[in-house]
């Protein structure tokens, strides 16, 4: 398959304070469309700062990044915005959902900045809203749905723009085991589908849901290895 | 992000913090409201100082008898008798701007009723002449026609006059002597009080001109028509100086005087008072565009205020907006589209406030007041701007941070 991702010596510093802190020493890989990969690391091993540039949130100090056709690196904050518009799809950790807003224009947000017409997006958000199985809570406020529930509207905002890639970072973090299965059954069938997902976590079994598992460390890779990934709806079944 | 959509998520947002988006308004409210209010009432004092001014005389032109120099000795105001009752009635005859002429005979002496005297200005007068001084009678009745016309033997007093020759008894029908002619008064003029020179108004007796002329005064052949001044009354709204070149045009015509010759009259006005009043109501005006424009910038600082709250409150919903494809200009304008609608909402509740605050007051106070619609549309229109102006600033911060530094922040 062709690579989705492509990075070549990537690299991230920070200043803080008089320090300059090298987050990201050079990193190199490529991602094919339609993997689901698992990066995982300690805590400032540079996995984070990784996914912050694979999601046009940051702009790499040095390095190359390529996102199916387009170099990354070179492009304006609007033209970033754009790419994380139309082929990015953001997971969080904490949902990250707008509070006292509808489930159903919490999965419209994206298409806000889309130039469609009101009915489409509407239209567009039910669908999605369907497809993770909440079509019946369209109108519940964050407050009242569950963290998986709340996770699982965070999937379909995702979702509603059609992206080539999705990136999770510790989608299951805040959520409990089963829970954490349902969503990672839920990420394995849209991977299933042709999405590509990047997933972050330092949990080892989460990762075990992946094909591939990239480990981090002193912001280098130093494990990048193929997995056969355990079936989470099976695992739903069984239990 | 279109406009439409900008707007649903503007309002969206201010409807979810309903407290503060009305306590937010209010500063606009009371500012736009105060401002249609200040200024209603104080057109409507505006209004009714210019009344009053006017009855003092603003709107009135002299016109005086020349002076006469015989040995090089120049002779004072109406030393010689140069205008003519004619003059008058041409005056109102020509003179779109005039709306009446009253040629006046002045004259003083003692008046005697009974076993009292009093020395008092009198004047023979045409009908206009109470037109022009906007002076009713108090008691009694005015001049018939027949009197004018016959030279009756009546007379009209003043307060002064009226309390100096019979006190508290009823002067109606009473008989007065004017230079030893006996004249019957048939009313009493309302008091009218000092005039701007101080003279007091009231320490006065009117009669027909005829009456005057020919029995109390007594005026040579030659000098038959004359007069002492005419009064001439401009119509509302004319403008003085103009109506004061077409008089002076006019009388020059009339006496047939050579271009180059010296006027043979005097004209006199009260345009001081005038230009005092303009001065005034540009004081007034300027005080409340200087009230307007601080309690809306107070009620714009509010708004601005709130907005930085807000945009500090909701870095990380700015961080979400980012990531899922907000350009930097899509969540400014999201944010003075939030400022501009807090504003524009506050400053129509303010018109409707201010407006019916003018008119309650108006009814209940009694105070005049004048609505204005340049008041109203200024207003409105400075509560746009000020949400435009003091909303940009946090906007502009909204839009300019980092989606990473945004999502990440606690």
């Amino acid at each position: 398959m062709a690579a989705l991702i492509q990075v070549d010596g990537l690299a991230k510093d920070y200043q803080m304070g008089s320090t300059l802190v090298h987050a990201l020493r050079g990193v190199t890989l490529d991602i094919a469309a339609g993997e689901f990969v698992a990066v995982m690391g300690p805590s400032g091993s540079g996995k984070s700062t990784f996914m912050n540039l694979l999601g046009c949130l940051d702009q790499p100090s040095r390095g190359r990044y390529r996102l199916g056709e387009q170099e990354i690196s070179q492009l304006s904050s609007d033209a970033l915005a754009h790419v994380r518009n139309r082929q990015i799809g953001f997971v969080f950790q904490h949902f990250n959902l707008l509070a006292r807003t509808s489930a159903l224009d919490n999965v419209a947000l994206p298409l806000l900045y889309s130039q469609l017409a009101l009915t489409e997006r509407v239209a567009r958000a039910k669908q999605r809203l369907a497809q993770v199985g909440l079509a019946e809570r369209m109108d519940h406020h964050p407050a009242q749905l569950s963290g998986g529930q709340q996770q699982r509207v965070a999937i379909a905002r995702a979702l509603v723009c059609h992206p080539q890639l999705v990136l999770a970072d510790e989608p299951t973090g805040a959520l409990d085991s089963r829970t954490s299965i349902e969503i990672m059954a839920l990420l394995q069938q849209l991977n299933r589908e042709g999405i590509t997902i990047v997933l972050v976590t330092h949990e080892h079994d989460i990762a075990l849901f992946a094909s591939r598992i990239i480990s981090f460390r002193d912001g280098v890779v130093v494990e990048d290895k193929a997995n056969v990934p355990n079936d989470a709806a099976a695992l739903l079944i069984k239990t | 992000m279109n406009l439409a959509a900008t707007l649903r998520v503007a309002l969206l947002a201010l409807r979810i913090n309903k407290m503060r988006s009305a306590l937010t308004m209010l500063g606009i409210i009371i500012g736009v409201a105060a401002v249609i209010v200040m200024i209603a009432v104080g057109n409507g004092a505006q209004a009714r100082v210019e009344e009053q001014i006017k009855s003092l005389g603003s709107n009135i032109i002299m016109v005086l008898s020349g002076s006469v120099t015989s040995g090089g000795a120049r002779g004072g105001s109406g030393s010689q008798p140069t205008i003519y009752e004619e003059d008058a009635t041409a005056m109102m005859r020509e003179i779109d701007d005039i709306q009446a002429a009253a040629p006046t005979l002045r004259a003083s002496g003692q008046v005697i009723a009974g076993n009292a005297n009093w020395s008092t200005t009198f004047y023979g007068i045409t009908p206009e002449y109470l037109e022009v001084r906007e002076w009713p009678i108090a008691e009694g009745r005015n001049f018939e026609t027949t009197e004018m016309n016959g030279s009756g033997k009546v007379v009209l007093i003043g307060q002064t006059v009226a309390e100096n020759l019979f006190g508290a008894a009823n002067p109606l029908d009473q008989v007065i002597r004017v230079r030893k002619v006996p004249l019957t008064v048939i009313g009493v003029l309302q008091r009218k009080g000092q005039s701007m020179s101080g003279q007091d108004q009231d320490d006065t007796l009117l009669m027909p001109i005829n009456t005057a002329r020919t029995r109390v005064i007594g005026v040579t052949q030659a000098k038959s028509r004359s007069v002492s001044s005419i009064m001439v009354k401009v119509k509302d709204g004319a403008d003085m100086t103009q109506a004061e070149a077409h008089l002076k045009e006019l009388l020059r015509q009339r006496h047939r005087l050579q271009p180059g010759q010296d006027d043979d009259f005097y004209v006199r006005n009260l345009s001081e008072i005038l230009q005092a009043q303009e001065a005034s109501s540009k004081v007034m005006a300027l005080l409340l565009a200087a009230v307007a424009s601080v309690s809306l910038l107070v009620g714009g600082i509010g708004i601005m205020n709130i907005m930085l709250v807000s945009v500090t409150e909701r870095t990380r919903e700015i961080g979400l907006r980012m990531a899922v494809g907000a350009r930097g200009r899509d969540i400014l304008t999201q944010f003075l589209v939030e400022a501009v609608t807090l504003s524009v909402i506050g400053g129509l509740i303010g018109i409707v406030l201010g407006v019916s605050t003018a008119l309650l007051i108006a009814k209940l106070a009694g105070w005049p007041t004048a609505l204005s619609a340049t008041a109203i549309i200024l207003a409105a229109g400075f509560a746009a701007i000020i949400g435009i102006f003091f909303g940009y600033y946090p906007a502009r911060k909204a839009s300019r941070l980092l989606p990473i530094d945004a999502l990440r922040y606690e």
